[in-house]
């Protein structure tokens, strides 16, 4: 995918863009004076944590700023045009014609009102490039393009009558309709699961390379980008770290904070032996209703140790967690709990057993009453499971706070007042408060960025090693599952498909699932998804 | 079956249900009312013994839950009863159906009702609409401005200070509304036109605002951004990408709204001396003429139940989810 050799025409030129936000009665910096250059046919690959600017880097290079932002200096010139100086009519002669948007959340992007083919060719039959029906045929032709399946008909459908990997294709198809100059992809595979997003991916690289559409794809996934990009651009805090050729990018990152992201991902546990069990579920099923969840579904977990349950979105892994907490009381089978037997609901169970299995959400944010202070927070299980009080309270408060790794000033603040991180850390503080022996983690690293998800997934293992903690880990990261598990549990639609120690789950042969989802992980080699597809051809 | 049309079927079903509770509490607030009909009619001056068989003469004097099933039997045959008023102590019967009496008392206001939606209705969505394109320019804040200060006058003080200006010191418009069952059309429609003026005045700012808030509310979602990211000029993502998914929350405010015009405008009848149900319903309340109350108030609730269903269904046919489930 290098061109480096033969670039085309300069395409898109920004040169010291500067861009604030209207906040807190303030305007503050967002883009702090960035460059950036893309040829025609090239993709340039823009990459950074939550907050680094990327997104608005990715808007503004089609002239558009998000309600309450500005321009405040630089050009933003556009095969000649500097899109910096227009106005929103002048700049709309180009919004859906010669430069188009693909963004994060199909399902929330699509009008659901409009039928899909409809919206797919709506700004191409505006600008008059093509009448009605060429345009509808040309979108047809799009989505078998982008191997949609019923390419004839899935254009009648209305956005909630498919799924989101269907719809991420359908916006691509949106997006090439005009056949821009240039794409600007924004987090498009983020929320899709492994499996769906190497089919996003690869329909994706294959239309713009087919139409050598220019692109910048915005993406906080190394892996992802090493795939899609000619060219990578790391930010941070709305500057530039560094710029280079994909490969040389991957194997020599020069700054220190570009080499900090790299290393996230070999964070790797030793594994544990499996010792005596501590909670046991034979033959669950679950049930929401009549609409069975979970089949059959048998696992171990060892004292001390860190059972992963992977899957995918519908694989039932977190309905698993509910069943053992007993908020969806199982319909047949049997929980037990350090040799007895958990009653199946919540209410049916003793303040000690709910004491003694406790649970960390994924959304820290909405897990917490945002108008009590962390001190009240942390402070509320104490006084529930433990009779504390007064002075003792707030002396076991301070320690928790020790505990994970933050201190006494926090006590006073509100969830609002805490970054995304340290939410997540009083979330498991909270957690500690009840003096457990098994906590349930149910993807609490996934709304992260990829080095606060390392701190926290260090301070779960360093907790586990002081306390003596039984950890169930719910994810659909593999990069997670190798971080933190000693046994792996694989599900796919309500049943386990395989379970075992890590290096045994990890080591083929696998199951036909487990060897799918395995493989659709991506990697940082930038050949990987063009191998992946041949090898796949083959079979 | 679609599920459009059993979902239809089962709101009807609860309106009836709706419809039942409503008459249960109908029944019994009116038995709470104090006073005795027998007594206010026949005058302090009764002895015990007329006021007893004149109670008898109206079943007065059967136990309540009789009297409640006598009635719902009557209504579901669409017998309303007989008026109280226009019997005597002297035993002759000049009293008439309540059917009779309500009914072209009803005429009347569903005409002022019907006359007034359809001025106030489109004008409250094309304001709606405009004030949500040109949101916070100087037509959008006087517009606001404007129909907010007209809602918040008593609808009597809107009817007097219009009959002052358009009526007494410029003779444009009528003041009394007087109508009977022989006024031509076009005359009519002249003697209504101050009693349409000031209800559009008073009901217009609710649904203009509503209009408005869904809108704008929508144009915060990422399929606003998408649209205007594909070029869409103003007016077609407010009328386009915007308007179709509001209607559901416009629909339940303009329901309101008319069930106000029927319900609601007893003031507005009084001030233009216009032959509505309200009125109707008011001089049965000080008369206590009983099965006259009764009528009025289950016409009332099946207006309510009515309408509201009606909103519903739009709810339901506008949301492509239920409209073309997967």
């Amino acid at each position: 995918m290098n061109k480096s050799s033969e670039r085309g025409d300069l395409l898109l030129d920004v040169k010291g863009l500067k861009i604030q936000g209207f906040s807190d009665e303030k305007w503050h910096d967002i883009i702090k004076g960035i460059d950036l250059k893309l040829h025609r046919g090239e993709i340039m690959g823009l990459i950074g944590e939550s907050g680094a600017g990327k997104s608005t880097l990715g808007l503004a290079a089609m002239g558009y700023t998000q309600p309450g932002c500005r321009i405040t200096e630089g050009n933003i010139l556009f095969d000649g045009a500097d899109l910096a100086g227009l106005s929103d009519v002048q700049k709309k002669k180009f919004w859906g014609n010669r430069m188009t948007y693909v963004a994060q959340s199909a399902a929330a992007s699509f009008n659901p009102a409009h039928r899909l083919i409809l919206q797919t060719t709506a700004s191409t039959i505006r600008s008059g490039a093509k009448s009605k029906d060429q345009a509808y045929s040309d979108a047809m032709d799009l989505y078998k393009e982008l191997n949609l399946p019923d390419p004839q008909n899935i254009g009648d459908r209305y956005p909630h009558q498919v799924s989101g990997g269907q719809l991420q294709r359908v916006m691509t198809a949106m997006a090439m309709s005009p056949r821009p100059d240039l794409i600007v992809f924004d987090e498009p595979t983020t929320a899709l699961d492994v499996t769906t997003q190497v089919e996003v991916l690869s329909a994706m690289r294959k239309i713009v390379e087919k139409f050598n559409t220019a692109a910048i794809y915005i993406t906080h996934d190394l892996a992802v980008v090493a795939q899609m990009a000619d060219y990578i651009k790391v930010l941070r805090y709305g500057k530039e770290v560094e710029e280079a050729p994909t490969r040389k990018m991957l194997s020599s990152p020069k700054e220190e904070y570009t080499k900090s992201l790299w290393s996230v991902r070999s964070l790797e546990k030793q594994e544990q032996q499996k010792g005596e069990s501590v909670l046991s579920l034979k033959s669950i099923d679950a049930a929401y209703g009549s609409a069975k969840v979970l089949f059959d579904v048998n696992i171990e977990v060892a004292k001390g140790t860190t059972v992963a349950v992977v899957g995918e979105s519908g694989s039932g892994k977190s309905t698993t967690a509910r069943v053992i907490t007993g908020l969806l009381p199982q319909s047949s089978g049997i929980i037990s709990f350090d040799g007895e037997e958990l009653p199946k609901a919540l209410k049916d169970r003793t303040k000690e057993q709910k004491r003694r299995i406790q649970m960390i959400y994924q959304m820290a944010d909405t897990a917490m009453n945002p108008r009590q202070t962390v001190g009240e927070i942390i402070g509320r299980p104490l006084q529930f499971y433990l009779d504390m009080n007064g002075a003792e309270k707030r002396k076991r408060t301070l320690e928790l706070l020790e505990m994970i790794e933050l201190n006494g000033d926090f006590m006073q603040r509100l969830p609002s007042e805490l970054s995304g991180g340290q939410k997540q850390r009083i979330c498991i503080a909270r957690a500690l408060a009840a003096n457990p022996d098994f906590i349930i983690c149910d993807e609490v690293t996934s709304a992260l960025d990829q080095i606060v998800q390392e701190g926290i997934l260090k301070l779960l293992l360093r907790l586990q090693k002081d306390l003596g903690l039984t950890y169930l880990f719910i994810t659909h990261d593999i990069s997670t599952v190798k971080a933190i598990s000693d046994q792996v549990v694989v599900m796919n639609q309500g049943s386990v498909v395989e379970q075992g120690q890590k290096t045994d789950v990890f080591q083929p042969p696998h199951p036909a699932y487990t060897e799918l989802l395995l493989s659709s992980v991506p990697e940082m080699d930038p050949d990987w998804l063009t191998n992946l597809n041949a090898a796949r051809q083959v079979d | 079956m679609h599920p459009v049309l059993s979902t239809v079927l089962q709101r009807l079903g609860l309106g009836l249900a709706t419809l039942l509770a409503v008459s249960v509490i109908i029944f019994i607030s009116i038995e709470l009312l104090p006073g005795d009909f027998g007594q206010i009619v026949l005058g302090q001056a009764a002895t015990k013994e007329t006021v007893a068989a004149f109670r008898l003469e109206l079943g007065l004097d059967k136990p309540p839950y009789i009297r409640y099933f006598d009635w719902v039997a009557g209504v579901v045959r669409g017998d309303l009863g007989q008026s109280f008023s226009g019997r005597a102590a002297s035993g002759q019967d000049r009293s008439r159906e309540v059917a009779e009496l309500i009914g072209p008392r009803l005429k009347n206001t569903l005409f002022l009702a019907g006359i007034t939606a359809l001025i106030s209705v489109p004008l409250a969505l094309i304001l709606g609409i405009s004030t949500a394109l040109y949101r916070n320019s100087i037509y959008d804040r006087s517009i606001n401005a404007t129909t907010l200060t007209t809602i918040s006058f008593p609808e009597f003080f809107v009817a007097y200070i219009l009959i002052l200006f358009l009526s007494s010191l410029n003779q444009w418009l009528p003041s009394l509304a007087n109508v009977d069952a022989a006024t031509p059309l076009d005359e009519r429609l002249l003697r209504i036109a101050l009693p349409v003026l000031t209800l559009t005045l008073v009901i217009i700012a609710h649904m203009m605002r509503m209009t408005r808030a869904a809108i704008i509310n929508l144009l915060a979602s990422p399929y606003i951004q998408m649209a205007q990211l594909s070029g869409a000029s103003r007016t077609e993502v407010i009328i386009k990408h915007a308007l179709p998914n509001a209607w559901a929350p416009i629909a339940t405010v303009i329901a309101f709204n008319l069930a106000y015009l029927v319900v609601g405008v007893v003031v507005v009848e009084v001030v233009f001396v216009y032959p509505g149900i309200g009125q109707l319903m008011v001089d049965a309340v000080t008369t206590r003429d009983i099965p006259v109350v009764q009528g009025c108030a289950l016409i009332f609730a099946v207006t309510y139940i009515l309408l509201n269903l009606s909103a519903d269904i739009i709810g339901i046919i506008t949301n492509p989810r239920l409209l073309h489930p997967k």
